[in-house]
């Protein structure tokens, strides 16, 4: 019952308005305090009543118990009264039934304990000058006594009956109006027989105006304790929810320190109770998190040391044996061929080791996170120019590819490392011309308000469907049997895509077996922006749509070659 | 007359592959072999450039190339294992008009060596003026207000081509070719550094330069912005 009365409270905040509603969901100290108070108020109000009710029993039963004794009494004396009159006149009846009334009033003293109405019997022909006898003392009407109990008295003559009325003043003969003021009371009558004048129905009426008074009072006074009690317990609710709530607060307060990086932020640990626990473990935590993050920070910084020092010392000795090499490779027309052969194979291979510990030593910076970006604006069409104007004459003598550029005439501005993008592009036209197959490579270069792209195209071998995700990979060949012309390294496009990283960038690429390959590098334009979208798409413009050999057509850009497509 | 180069390397191997290239292009090379004594022996022998490895014993290169900087202005050609920006940056920083990464090709080395002991030689008119300053382009000084500015032969180089054309707007790649005199290095750095060295000798305050005026995403220039 009391789950179902928390569902419903817990439904309560639907009807209430939306600043309360905030605050309802949002402090749990108002939650627990108004739970408590609607706990509290049912529970008040359950035992107040069930006091209530005891406090009225024992008054009324007390007062039943004495009234009847008081009537017996009473009766006793009526009865000894008539017996001592013997046979009274029919004329001094009247007066004789008074007289025994007012004796048994005066017994009660000027206190209003009870009052006495005399009457005849119902059975008593109403005719009769007895038969209109009617005594009330205190100026209570007689038509207070309900005629169902002068009904019952009347059946059995010498008994007596009680029960609760409510009685009302005013003259003897008329009925009790039914706006007159009434008091609650308690009856107690018998019916007894004057020789020869017949029965008369005597009643005792203790008005309870005194009892009432005393409920009254209790009442007010619960009422006044429940009010307090309610204070307290909403007070003692807030207090104890807030110093539940409050460590629990700071804790939120120092974990977002922490997680802003403020590693030694720690709780404030008091006493031995559940929250200092609380603190203690949180502490304990904290600690541990950042004695780990000074491990790894440690690890880091050893890792920088080390590549920083293996840099330094293979480069030294690589930079004579390569000084060496250069002097004999100059000379080596003057050799005999077998020497001068193994000079040359000396020169180049000592070419291939040099770029491949250089990438290695980057991509080992990478890891150690110790890459810096040192962005600058730059206009990407002169990083874009510059890259092509130094591949283009080795693309036309060894690949016999030309490399095209489509490039906005706009500045295409964007804070970029120009050494970093620089190696990015120039890795991916190397890439591009080494599996273009001599056909022409292709560089677009877009720009919006967001981002800056390049997309180097090429319409040679492709990418078999799952190699696009691969090409990235360290040391990755899509074909290990083919043979390299250029001696690529296998790092080029995972250094690239770190380049590509670092600023915050995106490097994709495309591709289609026999269709060729595109790469698309997008850089935000302003250093730590967002990307969202880039302004190139990723699939080329040439491969979109049915895939069927391209139709020249308006729908296609002037930049078409329909050589090149139909290659595609 | 042969022109003399100090090489400052404790590599005896690279040292000696140093002196037999150097050699056998025309040069007089000179070996030595820690930092302590590098300074003793460019007073002592005067050489016309100093080839410095940034890693040495005893003094290192970057304190001797301050030393040797505080009392010449001798083209200083600094040879580095690590090409990471903080290390290249500092270098220059300190002094060095170029430098060169390890492994280097011979004819790379010698074509720094050469560009660095070339002199401009195109013709110029003898004095020239930017803001405040005046440029006695043949004597190699710059006065403002009378009072000698010091400066080094490569910082001096860039100050005249940069005030040759005032208002001319120079690409940091026009400014390796025409004052460091090589196509194709692409290392920017090198215009950065000896730009921020300049302005801090001649620009009344280098934080708001008035004299070399960044002009954003493409190069620098010379007069007010």
């Amino acid at each position: 019952m009391i789950g179902r009365f928390l569902r419903r409270l817990a439904r309560l905040p639907a009807r209430l308005p939306r600043g309360l509603l905030r605050a309802w969901r949002r402090s749990i100290t108002l939650r627990v305090v108004t739970a408590t108070l609607v706990l509290s108020v049912t529970v008040l109000a359950l035992l107040g009543q069930l006091v209530m009710r005891g406090v009225r029993d024992g008054l009324v039963d007390s007062k039943v118990s004495a009234s009847r004794a008081q009537a017996a009494a009473g009766f006793a004396s009526a009865q000894s009264r008539l017996e001592a009159a013997g046979t009274p006149q029919r004329a001094n009846v009247g007066q004789l039934l008074t007289q025994i009334v007012t004796a048994l009033r005066d017994q009660a003293g000027s206190s209003s304990l009870y009052e006495l109405v005399l009457v005849p019997s119902p059975t008593v022909d109403a005719d009769v000058p007895a038969g209109r006898l009617r005594i009330a003392t205190g100026g209570v009407r007689p038509a207070s006594v309900p005629a169902a109990m002068a009904t019952a008295l009347a059946d059995e003559p010498g008994s007596r009956a009680d029960r609760f009325v409510s009685i009302c003043y005013g003259g003897t003969d008329e009925p009790c109006a039914p706006d007159a003021p009434r008091l609650p009371a308690f009856v107690v009558g018998t019916q007894f027989s004057v020789s020869g004048a017949g029965s008369y129905q005597l009643y005792f009426l203790f008005p309870m105006t005194a009892e009432a008074k005393t409920l009254d009072l209790v009442q007010s006074r619960l009422a006044l304790a429940a009010g307090a009690l309610l204070v307290l317990l909403g007070a003692i609710a807030a207090l104890v929810t807030r110093s539940v709530v409050q460590p629990v607060r700071s804790a939120a307060r120092v974990a977002e320190r922490l997680a802003a990086g403020g590693l030694a932020e720690r709780m404030v640990e008091r006493g031995e109770d559940d929250l200092a626990k609380l603190a203690s473990s949180f502490n304990g935590m904290a600690s541990a998190l950042q004695r780990q993050i000074g491990q790894l920070e440690d690890l880091s910084r050893l890792q920088q040391q080390f590549v920083s020092d293996v840099s330094h010392e293979l480069r030294t000795p690589l930079t004579t044996v390569r000084m060496a090499a250069d002097v004999l490779y100059d000379g080596r027309e003057d050799y005999p061929a077998p020497a001068a052969r193994s000079a040359e194979l000396m020169h180049d291979q000592l070419e291939r080791f040099e770029a491949l510990l250089a990438e290695l030593l980057e991509i080992s910076r990478f890891d150690a996170g110790a890459a810096v970006l040192e962005a600058e604006a730059t206009d990407m069409r002169t990083v874009v120019r510059r890259v092509v104007d130094g591949v283009e004459a080795m693309a036309a003598a060894q690949y016999g590819s030309r490399i095209r550029v489509e490039e906005p005439t706009r500045e295409c501005i964007a804070e970029i490392d120009p050494r970093r993008i620089e190696r990015v592009l120039r890795n991916l036209v190397l890439n591009a011309l080494e599996h273009g197959e001599g056909r022409d490579v292709r560089i677009r270069l877009a720009v919006d308000d967001e981002a800056v792209a390049v997309s180097v195209r090429d319409y040679g071998v492709g990418l078999r469907s799952g190699e696009a995700a691969l090409v990235f990979n360290r040391f990755w060949r899509a074909d290990p049997a083919r043979a390299r012309v250029s001696g690529g390294t296998g790092l080029g496009l995972s250094i690239a895509l770190e380049d590509a990283h670092l600023h915050g960038g995106w490097l994709e690429a495309w591709g289609e077996p026999r269709a060729g390959a595109q790469f698309r590098l997008t850089l935000p334009r302003a250093a730590g922006a967002v990307l969202r979208e880039s302004p190139i798409p990723l699939e080329p413009v040439d491969r979109r749509g049915p895939r069927l050999p391209p139709v020249p057509g308006p729908h296609h850009a002037p930049e078409q070659d329909p050589e090149v497509a139909r290659d595609g | 007359m042969k022109q003399r180069v100090l090489v400052v390397d404790d590599d005896i191997a690279l040292a000696e592959m140093l002196t037999i290239v150097l050699r056998s292009e025309g040069f007089d090379p000179i070996v030595c072999g820690d930092g302590d004594s590098a300074l003793a022996a460019f007073r002592e022998r005067k050489p016309d450039l100093v080839l410095l490895d940034l890693m040495l014993p005893g003094r290192n290169g970057i304190d001797v190339c301050r030393a040797i900087r505080a009392e010449s202005g001798v083209p200083i050609v600094m040879l580095t294992a690590k090409s990471d920006t903080v290390d290249v940056v500092l270098g220059l920083e300190s002094g060095a008009d170029d430098y060169v990464v390890k492994p280097f090709k011979p004819k790379e080395l010698v074509a720094r060596v050469r560009a660095r002991l070339r002199r401009q030689e195109e013709p110029t008119p003898a004095a020239l003026q930017i803001a405040d300053l005046d440029i006695d382009v043949a004597g190699h000084s710059v006065k403002r207000a009378g009072v000698p500015i010091s400066l080094t032969p490569l910082e001096f180089d860039l100050l005249v081509a940069l005030a040759r054309k005032p208002w001319q707007v120079f690409t940091r790649e026009v400014l390796l070719e025409q004052v460091w005199g090589y196509r194709h290095a692409a290392d920017t750095r090198l215009v950065n550094v000896h730009v921020q060295r300049l302005r801090s000798k001649i620009e009344h305050d280098p934080e708001r330069p008035e004299i070399v005026v960044t002009v954003r995403g493409v190069g620098y220039k010379a007069g007010p912005a």
